[in-house]
């Protein structure tokens, strides 16, 4: 099957240091893919190089939403990547504090509404249709990861693992084909994180592509159709868990660290 | 010919004030990010303390020698008390702040120091004393450079390599660059950052208060409002030469103090103004890491 | 509550800034007589002033604090406060603006044309605050130039007026034009650079319009300024002087409620919302989809629109305008206007601009520490109530309909 999202040979350099080095990565549609690797690996600055937020030194970002022609990624706008259908969630926290639950997530809709200061103004029936919607919309997506009741709250007052769920929430509010998210499941504990994985395999099976980072190894092993290592910026192997979990490479960048 | 080495001369004495002062924006805000707004006034506050202090010697008749030494000594100490005091009480608890919060608040003490000395002092120009009293090994080049011009030059240059020198090579200017480089590591390495933080503020409002003190002897007046324009004209030649860079600091004031000195003189003085403001924009506009500065991509 | 340890440090802050007090607020040279004059008696205010202020404070944050313990705890819930909750319920803010809007209306009936002067005044720094509160409070860009709109407003009017014979309401809507194309045209290119950055340009700019039209004279009449500006008119009806006050009153007062009413809606929208997520994180934002450029450039253009339109409103006012009524001191006060009244908060803002605008009128010995005590609120709220007099409170959207 034709790949959704298609990394090719992408690397980026900062100054004199080679975060990512000719780093190549497929995501089929419906598949579940992660990527790991040690502390450093670069996994982060993969997720900003195809979201747009950094520009990387080299390579090529093709996505092939279903059913439309193959789109190249490469130097756009994070906002215009955002609305060719990829999605994120950020490492450490950044929800929007002041506002509340409910408008983190209306402020995902954003990019598929349209009305202008005109309408902001005069309030005509389009706008409050859209506003409407909007709201409906975002209420939906927040049952949907429950946290519904909740909605009212300003966002910096919801417990941690809330958050990062919320984080999740907003980024599919944008309508993505390809849901990119960065520890999910840090600072979680054993029950959210099974909660977690239920919500990610949900998400899947409606149709999305996603790409994880984690470092919580049961949780990578147990939901991932397919798996990328990195170490030092450079892919040291792909495959399936089972294939994964018997590589000598693997387990060598990860010494010290339990798998 | 003259005359361009006479503009020549004055631009460089413009470039040293204007480093004097730069270097101080550059170092703020390579510690701790922050335009630091008030440092124009501790500039001027330099100079009114040195005018007070050298009036009020000069009255009880002290010797010329006893009333620069004396009146420098006050000008650098309370402007770096106020510089200190500043850090302490406007900038300090909005470390963690969102980042327009210490902005404002430097906005605010820019704003109170002005009117701070308009009401203790007066709003009139005051007539400044000329300390620098005029060399008699200069006599022949009088119509070209001053002595004020030379000491300027002379003394700025012997600040700087100070400066350079207290920077490369002590512990305190190893643990400034750390703590400039990453706070969070300097403070894990065992760094007082805070300490680090004032003595950069004393550091650098020392440095205005000399500026400061040269210029107004240099110019012969003052009044509360020179630090506001001497402050953005060198934070723009701290921006022209890469804010955060001590180097470009300096370049960055002697090519606006040269630029400036040229174009009043062969162009037109009444824009004097207006050019530094445009220079300022388009810097920033162009080129926002200045010509020494690196562009650095925010991490994510 | 305060122990003896704070009492102590409070005589060492006491002593230091009497020490850094000394030579500005005690001695008092007179350079040309060579004479000196020793104030002692300021030294002994700026010990008790810092004694005072540094127990008032120190009682302040460790109550603070508490409070904050409390709430983590879980001994005391997050209350909103009584001012924000004021003006976010309906029940309270329907009667509260009732009665401005009927004091308002009554205001040229009981009192002077002096007093309606004031107020007038007043009112324009209401909406010169509203418009940069679009632009400060609501998208967080620091704009430190907006005075430069408002005098491109003024001086359309006052330039169109004195060449072309221009009215005040042809020219009302082209001084908003105009504001907005120069906040484009600025914009553009700056809005790119980080947030300190922005504020610097913007004031290098506002520094530059305010010196073009100093030495521009052929253009802009120089530092005298153009006079005889004509007064706003009623139909071509002839008003004299105190009725044409009372009418540029109720105008200004038109123009009060319009901004109101547009910044409102502005806010509680798709717009206002991507506005205010810009202001808590701008990465976050973009990666939502939100187009930084073109989301910054309408909040700065529209605040640009709004200044434009007031300085259309200045200069019809005062018949007059020079350099001098837009200096950066002008850009300062409206900012502590929005930060005083509250950065988002248009209850806050009217507020701000009524106690900054009309104490200072009224306390007239107070009228020469005016900017001295601005710079100190700017520093004040900054550190000790940072979301203002008035804070936000974000609206929710029931879910019943
Ligand atoms: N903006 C930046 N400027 C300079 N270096 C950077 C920047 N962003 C990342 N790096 C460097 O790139 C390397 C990879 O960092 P990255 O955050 O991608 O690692 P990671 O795999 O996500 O690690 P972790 O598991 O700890 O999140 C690190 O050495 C980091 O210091
Ligand atoms: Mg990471």
């Amino acid at each position: 099957m034709e790949p959704i999202l298609d990394v090719k040979n992408l690397t980026m350099d900062f100054g004199g240091i080679r975060a990512l080095d000719h780093l190549s990565l497929q995501i089929k549609p419906g598949e579940i893919v992660a990527l790991i690797g040690p502390n450093g690996a670069g996994k982060t600055t993969f997720f900003n190089c195809i979201t747009g937020i950094y520009k990387p030194t080299k390579g090529d970002l093709l996505l092939n939403p279903p059913g439309k022609k193959t789109k190249k990624l490469n130097g756009l706008k994070p906002n215009k990547v955002t609305e060719q259908g990829l999605a994120r969630t950020f490492q450490n926290i950044r929800l929007f504090p002041n506002m509340t639950v409910l408008e983190n997530v209306m402020i995902g809709r954003h990019c598929r509404t349209k009305s202008k200061i005109f309408g902001a103004i005069f309030r005509d029936p389009r706008t409050k249709k859209e506003e409407k919607e909007i709201v409906e919309q975002s209420l939906e997506i927040l049952k949907k990861i429950n946290l519904d009741k909740m909605a009212d709250e300003y966002a910096k007052n919801l417990p941690y693992g809330a958050q990062r769920r919320l984080e999740i929430a907003r980024a599919l509010a944008t309508e993505p084909i390809v849901l990119l998210l960065d520890e999910p499941a840090a600072g979680m504990n054993p029950q959210e994180t099974q909660e977690l994985d239920e919500l990610i395999t949900k998400i899947r099976d409606e149709g999305l592509a996603i790409l994880l980072i984690e470092h919580d190894m049961k949780l990578v092993m147990n939901i991932s159709d397919h798996i990328f290592v990195v170490d030092y910026g450079k892919k040291i192997a792909e495959g399936s868990p089972e294939e994964i979990g018997k590589n000598p490479d693997v387990i060598k960048a990860y010494l010290g660290e339990d798998i | 010919m003259d005359y361009f080495i006479e503009l020549f001369f004055s631009g460089l004495t413009r470039g040293s004030i204007y480093a004097l002062i730069a270097l101080g924006y550059t170092m703020v805000y390579g510690i701790i990010g922050l335009i630091n707004f008030a440092h124009g006034e501790i500039y001027m506050i330099g100079a009114f303390t040195a005018l007070i202090v050298s009036t009020v010697l000069t009255i009880y008749g002290f010797p010329l020698l006893a009333v620069i030494v004396l009146t420098a000594l006050a000008a650098v100490i309370w402007a770096a008390s106020y510089g200190y005091t500043i850090e302490r009480l406007a900038y300090r608890p909005l470390r963690s702040a969102p980042r327009l919060s210490p902005l404002i608040s430097a906005i605010g003490m820019s704003i109170f120091l002005q009117n701070y000395v308009l009401l203790a002092q007066t709003s009139d120009f005051q007539p400044f004393p000329a300390l620098i009293p005029e060399f008699d090994f200069m006599e022949p080049y009088a119509h070209i450079v001053g002595s004020s011009d030379l000491a300027i030059l002379v003394v700025s240059a012997i600040v700087m390599i100070l400066l350079t020198f207290m920077i490369k090579f002590t512990r305190t200017g190893k643990a400034m660059r750390a703590t400039a480089q990453d706070r969070k590591m300097a403070m894990l390495v065992g760094i007082n950052v805070d300490n680090v933080i004032s003595i950069t503020f004393i550091t650098g409002s020392a440095l205005a208060a000399i500026g400061g003190l040269l210029i107004a002897s240099h110019i012969g007046q003052i009044n509360f409002y020179i630090g506001f324009i001497a402050g953005i004209k060198a934070f723009t030649a701290a921006v022209l030469g890469g804010i955060g860079s001590i180097p470009g600091a300096v370049l960055g004031s002697f090519i606006l103090g040269l630029t400036e000195a040229f174009a009043t003189g062969y162009v037109s003085s009444d824009y004097e103004d207006v050019f530094a403001f445009s220079l300022l924009v388009l810097i920033l506009i162009f080129k926002p890491a200045g010509l020494l500065g690196k562009a650095t991509v925010e991490k994510v | 509550m305060l122990s003896f340890k704070d009492f102590r440090n409070g005589l060492m802050v006491t002593l230091w800034f009497v020490f850094l007090t000394f030579p500005l607020l005690v001695i008092k040279i007179n350079p040309i007589e060579k004479s000196v004059v020793w104030r002692w008696h300021n030294m002994l205010y700026v010990a008790c002033g810092t004694f005072v202020f540094y127990v008032l404070s120190r009682l302040y944050l460790a109550r603070k604090k508490e409070q904050q313990q409390k709430i983590k705890t879980g001994i005391v819930e997050d209350k909103v406060a009584w001012s924000a909750k004021l003006f976010s319920e309906p029940k309270f803010y329907i009667p509260i603006a009732v009665a401005g809007c009927l004091f308002a209306l009554a205001f040229p009936t009981l009192f002077s044309t002096y007093q309606v002067n004031i107020m007038i005044t007043a009112l324009m720094y209401v909406v010169l605050g509203l418009g940069l509160n679009i632009v400060v409070g609501v998208a967080g860009l620091l704009d430190l130039g907006y005075v430069a709109f408002y005098a491109v407003g003024a001086y359309a009017y006052a330039l169109l007026n004195m060449h072309f014979g221009l009215g005040f309401w042809t020219v009302l809507p082209i001084g908003g034009l105009l504001g907005a194309l120069f906040g484009i045209l600025l914009g553009f290119p700056v809005l790119r650079l980080r947030g300190d950055y922005l504020a610097i340009v913007t004031l290098g700019f506002g520094e530059i319009i305010r010196l073009i039209l100093e030495n521009w004279g052929e253009f802009s009449q120089g530092p005298s300024g153009i006079s005889n500006i004509a007064r706003p008119g009623l139909f071509g009806i002839d008003l004299s002087l105190e009725m044409s006050i009372n009418f540029m009153y109720y105008l200004t007062i038109l123009m009060v409620i319009f901004t109101i009413f547009v910044v409102n809606r502005l806010q509680d929208s798709r717009i206002g919302r991507a506005w205010f997520a810009l202001r808590e994180d701008e990465i976050a934002c973009q990666a939502m989809g939100i187009d930084k450029m073109k989301t910054k450039l309408t909040a700065f253009a529209l605040g640009a629109t709004w200044a434009g339109m007031a300085g259309v409103m200045f200069a019809a006012k005062t018949t007059f305008v020079n350099p001098a009524s837009f200096t950066f001191l002008e850009s300062a006060i409206i900012l502590c206007i929005v930060v005083l009244g509250g950065m988002g908060s248009i209850p806050g803002v009217i507020v701000g601009a009524l106690v900054l605008i009309l104490l200072p009128e009224y306390l007239r010995a107070f009228s020469d520490y005016r900017m001295l005590v601005f710079g100190a609120i700017l520093v004040i709220m900054m550190i000790f109530r940072p979301q203002g007099i008035i804070s936000t409170v974000r609206r929710t959207y029931s879910l019943k309909d």
